[in-house]
């Protein structure tokens, strides 16, 4: 599985999602002139307060929202003409109530491994381990056979998280997986990703705040208003944003100029 | 029920109605589940309006009903799919439209058929199925073959377009032939239910079964299974008390799926009073932190 395009001279990995001068608009501009690179290897966070157009610069990347301007390329290909859209694994911010029809954890995490199954087939050996680590990897094989609807919020992401990863994908793209999650399930989330990480994966996602994701992000971009206020180094949480315990409560609307955290 | 149950249903007529009852209970469920995990629950009644169209123009022409039916409401079908598709808030004016139009059509076109009957728009509205002949069955037990294939077949990725659709799109799961294939499949069942249950009780049959197997069960696929239990049970509790009590059959099978779910719903709630007083109070102490409401 060797990426189209090989290490450049100065050691840079190859782009695995690239978006050039991106525009959405819905009724109002959502995204104006967004340029983002994520290379193979990379841990790219994506940060800023809500509404700020973080999640639709990803989902746009996804080809789930059609940009109005620019291009988008997934490995080194135009969106429209990709075609390994199973190196792709998509983790939304929860899972649908699904009308009421109840599913056990298994049944939502096999379906992550369809892409890789071949239309239509059964599955094959390879396809039931794939699952099975991947339950592994969020730590959910004891809770395979149970409702997702039963489980809490953290387990029933991380259920998402293995659904992704039951694919075997090359790019992990994350909307805010950390969001209203409890402490041990962010936990295993960061295991999973260094995990993923470390076994050559890619990862791009969306976050509010980064908590113990923090030391596996090699790059953060902070999206403020629909551009892209910065693109670099994790940026350092200042003052009490730093101190241990800090739960973000601001009793005041902040009247202060956005910072690079974006408007909290 | 004073009649003989036994000799009744020694009649050739009346086993043939009970074998068209039970595949339409068998497959009705399998193919309304996921309508409702896509809260789309009504969607087969609205079919069941547009098919009435394609049985105005079979009558009219003079060719089969069933086949124009399934022509006619399998166009609906793919219609509702691409409003779906669009998802504008327009699209629920566009369906009222659309089914009301196609009853109306429907209604209209057999007032223009030679020989018309407002018996014979009874029959197609609420089901002829003591009328049932040999080639009927035949018809109704290869479409029901079809559907079946389809519905249990292709579980995983149905199950996956109908739970996360956006995921499925990103994963690259050929979401779009397997909507249209749903919403064709959905035509295919309500004709086929139009022979049993008729055209305006088709929906229940869909998801009635499945209601009541979701109140039991833990996962998609065991909710599937005991749905078209279900209705199969249902089908052939309505056809015994119809021809025991000398009622129309379609609606005699819709109250006994509905008397299932009203006792499946009793049953569930009692054994989960019971076995929270033999957990006793202990059991409360370990909640998940959050559970989505559904």
């Amino acid at each position: 599985m060797s990426l189209r395009g090989e290490l450049t001279g100065e050691g840079v990995n190859p782009p695995v999602l690239q978006i050039k001068h991106g525009a959405v608009a819905y009724d109002r501009p959502v995204l104006r002139d967004v340029n983002l690179t994520v290379r193979s290897g990379e841990v790219v966070a994506v940060l800023g307060a809500n509404g700020s157009g973080k999640s639709t610069m990803i989902r746009a990347g996804l080809g789930l929202v059609p940009l109005a301007e620019g291009r988008v390329e997934l490995f080194g290909v135009p969106l429209r003409r990709f075609r390994d859209r199973q190196r792709i694994g998509y983790v939304p911010q929860r899972l649908g109530a699904g009308g009421g029809v109840p599913a056990t954890v298994g049944e939502v995490v096999s379906s992550g491994r369809l892409a890789r199954r071949g239309f239509p087939g059964l599955p094959r050996t390879g396809d039931r381990q794939a699952v099975a680590r991947a339950l592994a990897a969020v730590d959910l094989t004891d809770r395979m056979h149970d409702p997702v609807a039963s489980l809490s919020g953290g387990q029933q992401q991380r259920t998402l998280i293995a659904r992704a990863l039951a694919g075997e994908p090359d790019l992990l793209v994350l909307d805010e997986p950390t969001a209203g999650v409890d402490a041990k399930s962010q936990e295993a989330f960061a295991q999973a990703l260094r995990d993923f990480v470390r076994h050559g994966g890619t990862v791009l996602l969306v976050a509010h705040e980064l908590g113990p994701l923090q030391p596996v992000i090699t790059r953060a971009v902070v999206v403020h208003d629909g551009v892209i206020a910065h693109d670099g180094a994790v940026p350092h949480p200042a003052g009490h944003h730093a101190e241990p315990g800090h739960d973000h409560v601001h009793p005041h609307a902040p009247q202060d100029p956005p910072s690079i955290w974006g408007r909290e | 029920m004073n009649v003989n149950l036994i000799e009744i249903m020694s009649l050739p007529f009346m086993q043939r109605a009970l074998l068209g009852a039970l595949i339409t209970g068998l497959i009705a469920p399998s193919l309304g589940i996921y309508l409702v995990q896509r809260r789309m629950s009504l969607i087969g009644d609205g079919i069941g309006h547009i098919a009435l169209t394609g049985v105005g123009v079979g009558l009219l022409t003079g060719t089969s009903p069933v086949l124009t039916a399934i022509i006619v409401s399998a166009l609906g079908a793919v219609a509702v799919e691409l409003i779906r598709e669009r998802g504008r808030t327009s699209g629920d004016i566009a369906l009222a439209i659309l089914f009301y139009g196609g009853i109306a059509g429907g209604v209209f076109l057999v007032g223009l058929a030679p020989g018309k009957g407002s018996a014979n728009l009874t029959s197609y509205l609420f089901g002829s199925l003591l009328t049932t002949s040999a080639t009927d069955l035949i018809t109704i037990a290869i479409l029901g073959a079809c559907v079946l294939v389809v519905t249990v077949g292709l579980r995983p990725w149905l199950f996956a377009i109908c739970q996360d659709e956006e995921y499925a799109k990103v994963s690259g799961l050929p979401v779009r032939t397997l909507n249209l294939l749903l919403a064709v499949m959905t035509a295919v069942t309500v004709t086929v239910a139009m022979r049993s249950v008729g055209l305006l009780l088709v929906s229940a049959l869909m998801v009635v079964p499945v209601a009541a197997a979701q109140l039991v069960s833990r996962g998609f696929g065991g909710t599937m299974t005991l749905a078209m239990l279900g209705g199969v049970i249902s089908a052939g509790a309505g056809i015994l008390m119809s021809a025991g009590y000398d009622t129309a059959p379609g609606a005699t099978i819709v109250l006994a799926a509905i008397a299932l779910f009203i006792l499946v719903a009793a049953v569930g709630a009692a054994l989960r009073r019971r076995r929270r007083a033999d957990n006793g109070p202990a059991a409360a102490c370990d909640p998940p932190e959050c559970v989505l409401d559904s």
